[in-house]
């Protein structure tokens, strides 16, 4: 993403001169076609049992799948053969391709399709098509566009997440005794389940009545520590809850980028009579710009998909106070088991995520040129 | 040197002069000490008092937990209730226990599915990576760091947008409830990660090595299998812990794609946590059965953990 730089041109390995037989060509060729068409023919016998044309088929779309993954194999085997090296170069990232169209692209486009339909499975009814319907429908929803804006909440607090992870960070690279036992200590959040956490800290150390967190609240006079109740506490709550979990891996990125940055520059403002906070405003931040950008982009997409925590904890309350966009979309499909619309919500959650982000990468990489 | 500053300056590694020794100098000193000390232990305390909560937790009687009792043989009586509960005690072990065949049915799911997952995406990942590292690939107009973008931009997708889907091509294709529909759909999430660190894992390979092999005699496969590989090595165990991680917390997916067969742990957690009453102690033995494996494995491994992020972020 942000960090990896282009990959040179002397890196690239120089093409050696391989003639591939003609024959051998045809042969590759041969075998892609042959490839394609059984694969193809396995597609057809099946789309045409299951509408009912037909009663020779499978019982179901399995077979699809492994003459997928023949044909792919049969591709590769026929690039190598048609190809030669260039094939074989190529054969390093047919796999992943090949993976990700088939689990991402196809269902991605299939979604589209299910979220123009109006679906619900506890109705007799099956699926119908509805056209935009459940896009009008999404813009009268006042809960969606309220985990919307709870979204723009938990975003936000990714910069005090940062802040955080960014002084613990300087702690372990400070001069300190026993520093591999702090930074190990310091990791373990990042261990544990999401739902885990939601029981062990949501669920029985915030707990009402004997949670330890809530007595020390009442120990330190708020008289009724219900963590859950009010919508800001609660939100804050969850939060603290999801920056607990997170927080590690922020630290953990900057702390690598810390220990990458070269001592001399530090040495030469120390020179030239910069006090620590000057060294650190000065040069140690603007030198981490880029380590920091990545990392909280890469913590902003992981927070978009914020949901296991607020499902289990409060499942969205008091009163949608903490619902998130993905946690709310759960609920529409496992309690209302709205398909069509829920997949709808998800779809137009997508363009936003991706407009969001695009804008947002443009801005840091004008950013981080600007200031570096 | 201005007081409160003299914290930063320690921060950033700065020497202190050797030449002052004045009172005042030293008192900073130990100032800046004890409150870096201080913030190190705070957060410590932090950090490892929900996982002590849990564990000691597994080990009350209704009592000590409604009486706030933290500390144990001091504040109460340790008992082996949480565990006997699902079948884990040293007295109930032997026995026959239908929680306990659940458990360990919901565990070896979970190991079967987020080790299976790694795996895969790791070998995907990194064939990818080093095809993304080292030659120059196009796919119709697309160029290497196109390549990367669109494997990156797979990270962007919220589960939301694939559960019900994948619901759905999941019933026609047989998948639905089975560990194989899991661990897919599982690589797929992790395997924008995996190409990420192992990229930047093979690019801080010199490319001479792989030359070197070349005019040995060795073929690409060749020379990526049995000279590269091996060095990128601290890399692959800091992707795969990734990845488990990830796959054993997953929640969403597991949670909407399985039922009966094929449900994982958190799954689990999950079912017994919405139930209410103060079945504190058997669920503290369950989180904590739940959560162990990823702390030891922390614990043993954190050193690649790291070592692995750092190659991704020194450049």
């Amino acid at each position: 993403m942000q960090n990896s730089s282009p990959v040179a041109d002397d890196r690239h390995h120089k093409l050696a001169p391989h003639r591939v037989l003609v024959s051998r060509k045809n042969a590759g060729r041969a075998l892609v076609v042959l490839a394609s068409a059984g694969f193809l023919l396995v597609l057809l016998i099946q789309i045409l049992h299951s509408i009912g044309a037909t009663t020779a088929g499978y019982t179901d779309w399995r077979p699809v799948l492994y003459a997928y993954l023949l044909w792919a194999i049969a591709f590769g085997i026929g690039q190598v053969t048609i190809r030669g090296e260039r094939g074989q170069r190529a054969l390093f990232l047919f796999p992943a391709v090949f993976f990700t169209v088939a689990v991402v692209i196809f269902p991605t486009l299939f979604g589209i399709y299910i979220a123009s339909l109006d679906w619900n499975l506890s109705s007799f009814e099956g699926p119908h098509f509805n056209g935009l319907n459940n896009l009008i429908g999404l813009f009268h929803d006042d809960y969606y566009w309220n985990a919307l804006r709870n979204m723009i909440f938990y975003t936000l607090a990714v910069l005090g997440e940062y802040a955080i992870a960014f002084g613990l960070a300087l702690l372990l690279n400070a001069e300190i005794r026993a520093r591999r036992l702090f930074r190990v200590v310091f990791l373990l959040p990042l261990m544990l389940s999401p739902v885990a956490v939601s029981w062990m800290i949501g669920k029985s150390l915030m707990e009402y009545r004997f949670g330890p967190a809530a007595t020390l609240a009442r120990d330190l006079g708020w008289d009724n520590p219900a963590f859950f109740a009010f919508p800001w506490v609660a939100r804050l709550s969850i939060e603290a809850m999801d920056a607990w979990v997170s927080i590690p891996f922020i630290m953990i990125m900057l702390l690598a980028g810390l220990q990458a940055m070269s001592k001399e520059v530090l040495e030469a403002a120390k020179v030239d009579g910069a006090s620590g906070w000057q060294s650190f405003w000065h040069v140690t931040f603007p030198l981490m710009l880029p380590v920091s950008v990545t990392v909280l982009i890469i913590r902003i997409i992981f927070k978009l998909k914020l949901a296991d925590i607020v499902i289990n904890v409060t499942a969205g309350g008091p009163g949608g106070a903490t619902d998130t966009v993905s946690s709310f979309i759960y609920r529409v499909y496992r309690d209302r088991s709205n398909v069509g619309y829920g997949t709808a919500l998800a779809m137009f959650y997508l363009l936003l995520i991706i407009a969001f982000l695009t804008v947002l990468l443009r801005l840091s990489k004008r950013w981080t040129q600007k200031v570096a | 040197m201005p007081k409160g500053v003299a914290l930063l300056a320690i921060f950033t590694r700065a020497s202190q002069p050797v030449r002052k020794h004045h009172a005042a100098t030293r008192a900073t000193r130990i100032l800046s000490r004890l409150l870096i000390y201080g913030a190190l232990l705070f957060w410590a305390f932090v950090c490892l008092f929900p996982i002590y909560w849990t564990v000691t937790t597994s080990f009350k009687s209704a009592l000590d937990v409604t009486q706030g009792h933290l500390i144990p043989w001091l504040d109460f009586q340790p008992d082996w209730k949480g565990w006997r509960s699902i079948g884990l005690s040293p007295d109930s072990i032997l026995g026959t226990s239908t929680a306990r065949a659940e458990f360990v049915s919901r565990f070896e799911n979970s190991i079967i599915t987020s080790v299976g997952a790694s795996v895969l995406a790791l070998v995907l990942g990194s064939l990818a990576a080093y095809g993304l590292s080292r030659f120059r690939c196009r796919f119709g107009w697309m160029r290497n760091d196109d390549i990367l973008f669109f494997f990156m931009s797979q990270l962007i997708l919220p589960p939301v947008v694939l559960a019900l889907p994948f619901l759905v091509l999941y019933k026609a294709l047989a998948l639905l409830d089975t560990r194989l529909g899991l661990i897919l759909l599982y690589t797929l999430t992790v395997l924008p990660i995996v190409i990420w660190i192992m990229r930047d894992q093979f690019n801080s390979i010199p490319v001479e090595l792989d030359e070197a092999a070349f005019v040995d005699g060795l073929s690409i496969w060749g020379a990526f299998i049995r000279i590269v590989l091996p060095l990128a090595v601290p890399g692959m165990v800091a992707a795969f812990i990734l990845s488990l991680v990830l796959c054993w917390n997953e929640y969403f997916f597991a949670a909407l794609l399985t039922s009966t067969d094929a449900k994982t742990l958190p799954v689990m957690v999950a079912s017994q946590t919405g139930s209410q009453g103060i079945n504190w102690w058997s669920m503290a033995a369950l989180s904590t059965a739940a959560i162990a494996p990823l702390v030891i494995v922390g614990i043993l491994l954190e050193r690649y953990i790291v070592s692995g992020l750092t190659t991704g972020a020194g450049k």
